[in-house]
């Protein structure tokens, strides 16, 4: 019953028309230039207040929570092998205002965010989440970059948090996690599996010590 | 088995610390691909098996590139035992010393992502090595002359949880939580599911954690413990796993739980600590074996939990016992 999922290929910069055909658990494979920025950007660009290092509105609208598994060579040159998402809620916070400074329209990541912050940031940015695949298939992606454009602010933040500028083509595979409505996918997903987890749990009694904090309300999640 | 003359060279040491990294980081163990396997012909749901078909490709793609499988390296750790007859060239300090070098040069060379920072100022140092980084955990393991050397790389941040639980909660406790780990960070997939599931039971708060991932990283896919009944818990508690409703990355399926292993440690009276670890889609391990005469030998199966290793008694002297029954 699986290969019915429906593949989608996107040239970047990502236009609106492109994103609004988008349906939760297409597959997507990007072609043009996305780059990576995470934590270490986020606080340089919105709490330090450092201007991003290029014009990102003229260069891209894809931003990538990653870190890519890279070396920079003795002659400058850089060795990127594999390439896998980061876990994204944790950037939640600095969202809204990156999408203002940066004119993203899709993020890639790790998990999505809550249906909550789609619809709350997402949704007003005409932004949408596509999540990569596993996690993760480090060597499919890596594939994928065909260059190096740039590894900006490697010394100050190092190989793991600098803004790389990635040159790629059939870059996946991606899920389409979140619509421009704001829907999430993985959110329609735990909803079906939450519908059995009493069965599991029943006859179990709950431990004779409890947590502090600790919730037995099994439709709630980890993040947010 | 006399004592050898002969000492294992420490650039041994170092060629075969860099083996591992690089293999760890590229080839798929084959008893987690057989496993993955299994379960991409099985999985209804869709979403879930489309996944599980992307990281078979994924597999091949890593060995034909010579490329690292996934870039969260994780963090990097080795774990190394020693035979009792077994000498190295420089001591046990010379053997920490090539495993640190072996770690910064493939961290470079594959490359593997360099995951290590420190925890406060964030400061990298760009190649896996610093303040108690690579971890080097050890065991020893009598009339033997080899040392054996095994990497592992995991990813750190999810599906592992530790919880004090005490003898009146019983096995139906140990489920309850091992169920809570699993519902918990299956959701989205941040466990990296479908995994290899290690649990700690017993022992100090510490060594429940420690056994557990272990448990984890250190058995193959398929493997017993050898008492019975914690054999039969642990073919309970896998199938309990695949039965949540959950596959890979949380979507509706039933792939969460390549195998279930347990490890146990005696513990306080009065107490059951356990813990529960996810050795991911990326389950990356490697062993190599030193001999004194200069051989190297490579496999997938660390052999971690030997006899020795999990002995319950004063003395060792397993001929005699054996004997005696």
């Amino acid at each position: 019953m699986s290969g019915m999922l429906k593949e989608v290929r996107l040239k970047t910069p990502v236009r609106d028309e492109d994103l609004r055909r988008l349906e939760l658990g297409n597959v997507v494979y990007l072609d043009g230039l996305i780059y990576t920025g995470r934590e270490g950007v986020y606080k340089r660009v919105l709490q330090e207040g450092m201007d991003p290092p290029e014009d990102l509105r003229a260069l891209t609208n894809v931003n990538f929570h990653c870190s890519p598994a890279a070396s920079v060579n003795a002659d400058g040159s850089f060795n990127v092998g594999a390439v896998t998402a980061t876990a994204s809620f944790r950037f939640s916070k600095w969202l809204p205002q990156w999408f203002e400074v940066s004119g993203a329209k899709v993020i890639i990541g790790k998990g999505g965010m809550s249906e909550a912050d789609y619809r709350s940031v997402f949704v007003p940015a005409r932004a949408v989440y596509l999540t990569t695949v596993g996690y993760g298939t480090g060597a499919l992606l890596g594939r994928g970059i065909r260059k190096v454009r740039a590894a900006h602010w490697l010394d100050d933040l190092g190989i793991a948090q600098a803004m790389w500028v990635l040159e790629v083509e059939k870059f996946g595979p991606l899920l389409v996690e979140s619509d421009l409505d704001g829907n999430s996918l993985f959110e329609r997903q735990n909803r079906i599996v939450n519908q059995g987890l009493a069965r599991l749990y029943e006859g179990l009694k709950p431990p004779s010590l409890s947590r502090y904090g600790e919730t037995d309300d099994r439709g709630e999640e980890l993040i947010g | 088995m006399s004592t050898s003359a002969a000492v294992i060279k420490a650039d041994a040491v170092e060629q075969a610390a860099y083996d591992v990294m690089v293999k760890a980081g590229i080839e798929i163990p084959d008893d987690y691909l057989g496993g993955i396997q299994a379960m991409a012909d099985t999985e209804e749901g869709d979403l879930s098996a489309f996944v599980l078909r992307a990281m078979l490709e994924n597999y091949e793609a890593a060995k034909q590139d010579r490329r690292a499988m996934c870039a969260d390296t994780g963090v990097p750790r080795f774990y190394v035992k020693y035979g009792n007859e077994a000498g190295v060239e420089g001591g046990p300090v010379a053997v920490e010393h090539r495993i640190r070098r072996a770690t910064a040069r493939a961290t470079h060379e594959v490359p593997l992502r360099p995951n290590r920072v420190h925890p406060l100022s964030r400061r990298d140092n760009d190649n896996n090595v610093g303040i108690n980084a690579p971890e080097i955990e050890y065991s020893f393991e009598p009339d033997a002359d080899w040392v054996d050397i095994t990497t592992v790389h995991k990813g750190g941040l999810f599906g592992t949880d530790y919880r004090m639980l005490f003898p009146a909660d019983g096995i139906d406790g140990i489920k309850r939580f091992y169920l809570d780990t699993l519902v918990a960070f299956g959701k989205r997939g941040l466990a990296c599911q479908p995994a290899i599931v290690g649990i700690g039971l017993g022992g100090s708060k510490d060594t429940s954690v420690v056994l557990g991932k272990q448990a984890a990283c250190l058995r193959t896919v398929g493997d017993r413990n050898p008492d019975p009944e914690i054999a039969a818990l642990e073919l309970e508690l896998k199938e309990i796993g695949n039965s949540i409703g959950m596959g890979a990355m949380g979507f509706v399926g039933s792939s969460m739980v390549v195998d279930c292993h347990i490890e146990v440690g005696y513990t306080h009276t009065g107490g059951m600590p356990m813990s529960v670890h996810c050795f991911c889609l990326s389950s990356r391990r490697a062993t190599a074996r030193l001999f004194p005469d200069g051989r190297i030998e490579y496999r997938t199966d660390p052999q971690w939990f030997t006899p020795y290793l999990r002995r319950d008694s004063v003395d060792w002297a397993p001929g005699r016992m054996e004997a005696a029954e």
